[in-house]
Order: structure tokens, then sequence, then C-alpha cells
């Protein structure tokens, strides 16, 4: 294994972290809701009383975090590789599998893990492991 | 009053995402992509994201409502079965073909781009399949149990 120092941003990545973190705790503690984001779209498709304004609020802030960011700070460059049809497939995928696993990076990977739940961290080795193959057949097998 | 307190937690979400550098799909497989050059940024993102967790969350099992009054939704579910394994392997492909989960491909519309909005759009479709899928299966096992065809 070969570290990617270039790329490699330690102190943006944890203080972001500590960001999303800080994030997650304030919506548990305010409104008593997991920041689970693949949870947060889901009940908005089976929508119950009551149940609906958070939901749409808390989107309508993560949607509208790059225009309040770039008033600030200029936003960092990204770079896309894949190509429209991969991304609609992996959509699908992302869609599909964070519903039946109940969680995805937020949910699971986040606050599953800060509650110290099994269940989650059974489904962070598993959505983490088949990142890794995926990304291993993708770029080491195919191309 | 509650609209706003998840307002500013969305926004703040988003910001942790950008600032963290994981709005950009090349970084995340550049985490995903042991065998080649290896950033491990996103381990830190998750690491420091988590140590807030840790603290935040014994405090939070000991409130008997939230702040502003609304009871706490904190998961009870502790079975590990297929649909949890099977579920989270798929989203794990479809992270690992594109480099976007749900938050920073949400975190991306914004920024204009047809990309992470057709992203986007195909995972609201995963996830309305996935609805579709669960009263298709809620039906026919209600049919199963009353004995109708």
């Amino acid at each position: 294994m070969t570290i990617d120092w270039i790329h490699f941003t330690p102190w943006a990545s944890l203080a972001g972290g500590l960001m999303v973190g800080v994030a997650a705790a304030l919506l548990l503690f305010f409104s008593g809701r997991i920041a689970g984001i693949s949870g947060i779209m889901g009940g908005l498709l089976e929508p119950s009383k009551g149940d609906i304004s958070w939901r749409l609020a808390f989107l309508l802030g993560l949607v509208a975090s790059p225009l309040v960011f770039s008033v600030i700070y200029p936003l960092p460059p990204v770079h896309i590789e894949a190509s429209y049809p991969t991304l609609i497939v992996a959509g699908l995928l992302v869609g599909i599998g964070t519903r039946y696993g109940s969680g995805c990076t937020s949910g699971h990977g986040v606050c599953g893990l800060s509650r110290r739940s099994p269940r989650s961290l059974v489904a962070t080795a598993a959505f983490m492991a088949a990142g890794f193959g995926t990304v291993y057949i993708v770029r080491h097998l195919i191309s | 009053m509650k609209s706003v307190m998840a307002l500013m937690a969305g926004l703040l979400f988003g910001t942790g995402l950008i600032v963290s550098g994981m709005s950009d799909p090349a970084k995340v497989l550049g985490f995903l992509d042991l065998a080649g050059l290896w950033d491990p940024s996103l381990a830190l993102v998750m690491g420091g994201a988590v140590i807030v967790g840790l603290v935040a969350y014994p405090f939070a099992e000991k409130m008997p409502r939230s702040l502003l009054g609304d009871a706490l939704h904190i998961p009870t579910a502790t079975h590990i079965d297929r649909r949890l394994v099977l579920g989270a392997l798929t989203f794990g492909a479809g992270w690992g073909l594109a480099g976007y989960c749900p938050g920073p491909a949400l975190a991306s519309l914004a920024l204009g781009g047809l990309k992470p909005l057709l992203f986007s759009i195909a995972m609201l479709g995963g996830m309305v399949a996935f609805e579709m899928l669960e009263k298709v299966r809620a039906h026919a096992e209600l049919s199963k149990k009353s004995g109708t065809p």
C-alpha cells in the first residue's frame, strides 16, 4: 500500500469530520433524530403527519450548504470520473442498497458507530468491503 | 423553531462534507482504491465525526425528550440479517462505482452540473423502487396468511 501524500488532507478532513459529528449531535439533541441521509430521504417517500418538515429543512440545508460556503470561501474543485451511464447505475444501487440496508455512510458509518451498534458495524464493514472490491475491479482488473 | 434547527444541522453537515473534501468523488475513490495510491482522508472524516458522536450519544440516551420537546427516535433494531448485509453490499458497490454516497451527492446538487443531478435522480429512483418492492412483498405476505390467492 502506497499513501497518496499529495492528495491526503488530514487536518481539513478531520475538521470536516468534526463538523459532521457536531451537526449530527445537533439534530439528535434538538430534534431527537438520527442524521442518516438515506433514512431522512426515504422517510419522505412514505410520509407520516408531523414527520415531513424537519426532513425537508435538513435536506434543504444540506443542498444549500455549497451556496453558503461559496460566499465565505471558494469551493474546492471536484473531479467526477464516472460516465453518465455509470452514474445512473451507481445511483440506483445506492438508492436501493441504502434502503434495504437501513442506512448509508452517515446513518451506519457515523451515527451507528457512535452508538456502538453491532448492526451498524456489520453494515459499515459490508459497504466498505463492497466499495474496496468495486474500485479494485474497475481500476485494476477491467481497465 | 424545529425546522430552523434541522436546517442549521443540514447546513453544518453539508459544510463539514465540503471542508473534509468528501464532496469530491475522486477523493472518495482515492480512499476506496487500496491497491493504487491510497488517500486515507475519508477515514479521518469518519473518525472525527464518530469521536463527537461517542461523546454525544450517552448524553442523548439519558434525555427523556429532545431539547425542543420531541420524542427521541434512536434506532432499536439489533438483528443482523440478510437484508442488512445484502443492502449494505449493494450500496457499497454503487458507492465504489461513482464515489458518491447520499450526503455528498445532495451537497453537490447546487454546484450545477449534470452528473450529481443524474446520480441523485437515479438514487431517488432506487429508493422509490424499494418502497414499491416492499409494498408488493407486504401484499404477498398478507395474502399468504389469509389464504386468498
